[in-house]
């Protein structure tokens, strides 16, 4: 091989390790890409947070709520939806409670992660108190109940008859950056 | 023939021989060699994988394997399969085929060319030695999805270095690749006149240096999830495990086309060969090629359908994954076309290519199926999709590597190989082939789940004929094992040009090729 095809050879190869590297750099830059597309679209949140209701109520509709609740891996302790369903009338405001019972014997930092099902129904569920808002802190033993005061928005697709919103508890404890 | 060639050009004038002649050797010949028998090798690993599969599931209930060891066994036949045998065998092809076909003398850069193979066996140790640690192999099949990937144990951790290692070694092979065929073509060979084997790697290569390194990124986020406290995939600290999945099939998508687009290229020098006509629509060739390429990068969202995904981006998906019909089809057209009114014979590699445009094609229909958004929820993870795949990657990939094999083995070894047991072995294949894989066609229908060691009895019979097959399919493999020795160690003197109706430049060079061939570039007219 002569040494101007070698010098070719070298300058397109460092053009295809550019290409390489770059394509590298895009494969971590879809990690905020996709965080900001998710929160631009209303896929998710970031960061949860209190929202605000219309205030119209339909009477004349009625949507059946089941809550559940579930603990992550490695979290054994007690976690249970104390109003396990109720029926509310679109953009009327609601109550109903969550029970934690510590009984691991350490003390755990926690949060709670919201889900719904049907995922169409999520931009129309409103929470304006919610225990997921904030990192909660259970001491070894303590029983704590738990608020969540939520509203159906009146503009539910009709064919929603029933939204399940499930909440699972995360242990953050051992995690960077959680104090108390 | 290799110890009369010590030219003082050379910058390894003199050869090793034995196991150092291989360790060392930066010939592209040698390296095409080593790719082709540490793929045949995978092969018959990951097929000894898929056989404990079926055999566990010839009936309902767990008999031989216990359900983690079963959900192992598809994890890493799947990854041995795909970054073992089918990947190592099309570079083989291309470290084989690629100077012979534009006249170069050796690859672009030989000694990086040797590193990208050595590179191969560390990491196959590493995939298939998981199974002996604690806990067993990955489990969490081979797409690796957290949040199984986060909690499993050290095999996770060996497996996303054997990714790593390949994918190191893909971009590598890559870079070779696209320096030779850009830079080092024989005068005369312009862009537009090279083979079509060429042009579908010249594509392939570039597609792997866009997403390996995508790939590269997704497990490194893994693994320091796993072991260094970051959230990206971890739902307990903010992360999400859906952008795993984004990430990881913006790389699988055009993996799957990485799998393919070689196989189209063998395909496009077999069928010309035995009908005996030039290839019909070279042009709309290579542009169905780049097209599929280019439309490889948005249809990522059709693997994931059920995440949840909004119907806006559903829909997307779903008319862009259809869009790669069109350019497949044209390339399924100039097949046909070709052998259209040809003079055709059939010889193995002719009934390879043949089994490969019909079965192929039943692949991609199933395929465009799993593209209807609102089918593919109910078929998602079901066995239709183990037999789409199966259709495209066996009766697709491997028919391709097998009708290639046996299409080149007379310029490799210098005989012809056994016409009478290669044909035996192609009906053998094909046959079982087909009573392995159709019946999962009808299991997916009737919603049998994949990835599962059990399950209920009305799949029975479907899964007992499926069983039956791949069996015969594993066995029948050793045939190939055999034909494949046979002619290595003798046979039919073959000619410079083996079959009356190739052409190309790697059919001007006496067979076997000599181990230093176009030292001086060939004419090409």
């Amino acid at each position: 091989m002569d040494n101007a095809i070698a010098r070719k050879n070298a300058v397109l190869a460092r053009k295809l390790v550019i290409i390489a590297l770059i394509m590298g750099g895009f494969g971590l830059a879809l990690v905020p890409f996709y965080r900001q597309i998710c929160e631009a679209t209303g896929i998710s949140q970031s960061r949860i947070v209190a929202q605000k209701a219309s205030g119209e109520v339909d009477m004349a509709r009625l949507v059946t709520v089941e809550f559940v609740a579930s603990n992550s891996n490695g979290l054994n302790w007690t976690f249970e939806a104390i109003d396990k369903m109720v029926q509310v009338h679109p953009g009327q405001q609601t109550v109903v409670h969550y029970r934690v019972v510590n009984n691991t014997g350490r003390r755990i930092v926690a949060q709670a992660v919201p889900s719904y099902a049907p995922t169409e129904a999520a931009p129309f569920f409103k929470k304006l108190q919610c225990f997921c808002f904030d990192q909660q802190t259970f001491a070894p033993g303590e029983s704590r109940d738990m608020q969540v005061i939520f509203v159906v928005e009146p503009g539910l697709p009709a064919d929603v008859q029933r939204i399940s919103l499930s909440y699972t508890f995360f242990d953050v404890t051992a995690e960077p950056g959680v104090k108390g | 023939m290799e110890a009369t060639h010590d030219h003082a050009h050379e910058d390894h004038s003199h050869h090793p021989t034995g196991l150092a002649r291989y360790f060392f050797t930066t010939n592209h010949k040698d390296i095409g060699s080593m790719y082709l028998w540490f793929s045949l090798i995978m092969f018959f690993v990951g097929g000894f994988m898929a056989l404990v599969i079926r055999a566990e599931l010839f009936q309902p209930g767990i008999q031989i394997v216990n359900p983690d060891v079963f959900n192992q066994l598809t994890t890493i036949h799947a990854l041995v399969m795909i970054f073992g045998a089918v990947m190592p065998a099309f570079v083989g092809f291309a470290n084989w085929q690629i100077p012979l076909m534009v006249g170069a003398s050796d690859m672009a850069f030989a000694r990086m060319n040797n590193w990208s193979f050595w590179l191969m066996p560390p990491a196959a140790t590493l995939l298939v030695g998981s199974f002996l640690v604690p806990g067993g192999a990955a489990g969490s099949g081979w797409t690796l999805y957290p949040p199984l990937s986060i909690q499993g144990g050290i095999s996770v951790d060996m497996t996303i270095l054997a990714v790593h290692i390949m994918g190191a070694s893909s971009i590598m092979g890559s870079i070779n690749i696209v320096t030779t065929i850009l830079n080092m073509r024989a005068p005369g060979m312009t862009l537009m006149r090279m083979p079509m084997f060429v042009w579908t790697w010249l594509i392939t290569a570039y597609l792997l240096i866009a997403v390996m390194p995508v790939l590269a990124g997704a497990v490194t986020m893994l693994l320091t999830d796993r072991h260094f406290g970051t959230h990206f995939f971890n739902a307990a600290g903010g992360g999400d495990p859906t952008m795993f999945m984004h990430i990881f099939w913006f790389f699988g998508h055009p993996e799957v086309y990485i799998m393919i687009l070689p196989a189209f290229g063998i395909i496009s020098h077999i069928i010309p060969t035995f009908a005996r006509k030039p290839l019909f629509g070279y042009a709309s060739m290579v542009y169905a090629t780049s097209s599929i390429a280019l439309l490889s990068f948005i249809v990522w969202g059709h693997h994931m359908f059920t995440v949840g995904m909004p119907a806006a981006g559903n829909l997307f998906f779903m008319y862009a994954t259809m869009l790669i019909a069109v350019p497949t089809g044209v390339k399924v057209f100039n097949w046909i076309a070709t052998m259209w009114k040809g003079s055709m014979t059939f010889e193995t590699p002719m009934l390879f290519a043949v089994a490969f445009v019909s079965l192929f094609t039943i692949g991609g229909f199933s395929g465009l199926v799993l593209a209807i958004t609102p089918v593919d929820i109910t078929l998602h993870n079901t066995y239709y999709v183990v037999a789409h795949f199966h259709y495209v990657l066996f009766s697709g990939a491997i028919f391709s590597i097998m009708g290639g094999a046996y299409y080149w083995l007379p310029k490799w070894t210098g005989h012809m190989y056994d016409e009478k047991l290669g044909k035996v072995h192609f009906w053998l294949t094909t046959i079982s082939f087909n009573i392995t894989f159709f019946p999962q066609h009808f299991l997916g229908l009737a919603g049998m789940p994949r990835r599962i060691p059990d399950y209920a009895t009305q799949f029975t019979e479907f899964n007992q004929i499926s069983s039956v097959g791949a069996f015969l399919l594993g066995f029948s493999q050793l045939l190939f094992l055999y034909v494949i020795i046979k002619c290595i160690r003798g046979g039919a003197k073959a000619e410079a040009k083996a079959w009356e109706g190739a052409e190309g430049l790697e059919w001007t060079v006496p067979s076997p090729a000599p181990y230093h061939t176009f030292e001086t570039p060939p004419a090409f007219h």
